[in-house]
């Protein structure tokens, strides 16, 4: 068995132990004892039961544990209570626990590191050395998010939206290190659409296959960006985008569009197109329209100009791009990009220079310095000539 | 979730209000100005931001190449450098604004007459890895 398929029988484990009356925090401890152990033990010796031998070597750290909590209060002269079982669960225990995990009253980040060791079962360890936090700080972080969700009655689930901000947000923190988290995240989405059928879901899973299946094509050799229409295309993953396109299709069909179905929707047409050239911009600006009276985030509008620019030429996304609030992250470097689209290369590289100061990830800065760079050094003697 | 560097100056700082050098301290400020450090560390281990810290001695070299096949040169400390870094920390939280909150409260730190420094401390931001979902044609 191999160590994915170990953890994906973490939520189930974990529901056990709860359904027995254990609280969520000392049973997730449990839990997380019981993977270890599995690591370490199964490559030698598997067991012919997985599940059942990680629920009895949890149950049994979680009694060791009790006792060894029994003690240390008596000791304190303090009454030990029984931890009483919970009303019996009116949603799927898996469900439940995403929901739990993901609760409003944790921030962003703790709300990663439980979802990830909780439901994904990886072991702090791992999930400190994704994010580049001592493991200290991470045990810290994700034994403050048991608190604070201890405290949580969750009897029906909440609003799925912040468990899929959630999971967007490990999906979005890529690779690092050893761990490849866009995959954990799309494992962890798409379990979460076995057990829970909601379009926004599937949406979320399609927008995710779809991004995925250009990973390898996105980045040179050297680390650099590719931009999309500098893309090889043949380098896509051709099974992935065909994935999640009939996921997407069939998420669609309810009628029940959602922001995620609109980004996977957006996501479908670059990865329906040939060639760069051949892109079905015109459909493109019309979910960008869609996504906008969904969410009227300004980072949509910012990204709507682009599509503009490229459907409609870069003076209408220029003028897109005018009625925008130009504090705005990418905003500089998007009119860099109209700017060079519409021949004022002069412009465009002073734009490149500044867009790169402001850039907040390196990848980025170093593509845009390379932009203006392009421009100062081989643009000059463009322009004369397309002027001559 | 962002990394901030959080950098104290020994010089090139804006001067703090209570400017008082630190050799003019009583030892019991100065013990009391360690131990508000080291606490301001473990609270935020304990609630997991906390990535890492350092102090520097004020004085170092400075190294450049020589060219192919010759030893670096070491030179300095020249006088005329303004900025000298006297130790860093490293942050990972939620928010800008959760990082200056971090950033105002270890500026309290005590001085003399235990009263906060008030010390300018510079917030730097960690470039961060490229986002996977970036729709826009530049990317």
């Amino acid at each position: 068995m191999n160590e994915v398929l170990l953890r994906s029988l973490t939520p189930s484990v974990l529901a056990v132990l709860v359904r027995r009356g254990a609280d969520f925090s000392a049973a997730e401890d449990a839990v997380q004892d019981a993977l270890v152990e599995a690591l370490r033990v199964w490559p030698a010796d598997p067991p012919r039961d997985a599940k059942g031998w990680l629920v009895t070597v949890a149950w049994r750290r979680f009694l060791d544990a009790r006792r060894a909590e029994a003690a240390r209060r008596r000791r304190e002269d303090l009454v030990e209570e029984e931890p009483v079982p919970g009303p019996a669960p009116a949603v799927d225990d898996t469900l439940r626990l995403y929901f739990l995990c993901a609760h409003p009253s944790l921030t962003p980040s703790s709300a990663v590191a439980l979802t990830l060791r909780a439901v994904g079962g990886l072991t702090t360890r791992q999930i400190a050395q994704a994010y580049l936090v001592p493991e200290a700080t991470m045990a810290q972080r994700i034994s403050r998010a048991k608190r604070t969700v201890s405290r949580v009655r969750l009897d029906r689930p909440g609003d799925v939206a912040t468990v899929l901000r959630v999971l967007y947000l490990v999906f979005n923190e890529g690779y690092s290190g050893d761990l490849d988290l866009a995959a954990e995240a799309i494992r962890l989405t798409r379990q979460l659409a076995a057990v829970f059928d909601h379009p926004e879901v599937a949406g979320l899973l399609a927008l995710m296959l779809l991004h995925h299946a250009r990973r390898t094509a996105r980045t040179a050799p050297d680390g650099s960006l590719i931009p999309l229409a500098e893309q090889d295309r043949a380098r896509w993953d051709t099974a992935l985008i065909a994935e999640g396109v009939a996921v997407l299709q069939t998420a669609l069909a309810r009628d029940r569009l959602g922001e995620y179905q609109a980004q996977a929707a957006i996501a479908a047409l670059h990865a329906d197109a040939p060639t760069a050239e051949e892109t079905d911009w015109v459909q493109i600006v019309e979910w960008y329209d869609e996504l906008t009276r969904l969410t009227d985030s300004p980072i949509v509008r910012l990204n709507r100009a682009v599509a503009v620019g490229e459907a409609d030429g870069p003076r209408a996304g220029l003028a897109a791009l005018a009625a925008l609030d130009d504090t705005l992250p990418r905003h500089t470097a998007v009119a860099a990009y109209l700017h060079e689209r519409d021949g004022d290369l002069a412009t465009a590289a002073r734009l490149y220079a500044e867009a790169a100061r402001k850039a907040s990830d390196l990848a980025e800065r170093d593509h845009l310095t390379r932009q203006a760079a392009r421009l100062n050094t081989y643009g000059k003697g463009n322009a004369d000539t397309s002027l001559g | 979730m962002a990394k901030y560097l959080l950098l104290k100056h020994y010089r090139g700082a804006p001067a703090p209000a209570n400017d008082v050098p630190m050799d003019q301290w009583t030892p019991e400020e100065i013990s009391a100005h360690v131990q508000y450090m080291n606490d301001f560390a473990a609270r935020l281990e304990k609630t997991g931001e906390f990535v890492g810290s350092q102090a520097l001695a004020p004085e170092g070299a400075w190294v450049r190449y020589d060219g192919e096949g010759r030893p670096p040169v070491t030179d300095g400390p020249f006088a005329e450098t303004k900025d000298v870094i006297a130790g860093w920390m490293v942050i990972d939280v939620d928010s800008y604004e959760r990082a200056v909150e971090l950033a105002g409260e270890l500026s309290a730190a005590p001085g003399a007459g235990g009263k906060p420094i008030h010390e300018w401390l510079e917030l730097r931001p960690f470039l961060g890895a490229s986002p996977t979902v970036t729709e826009c044609a530049h990317h």
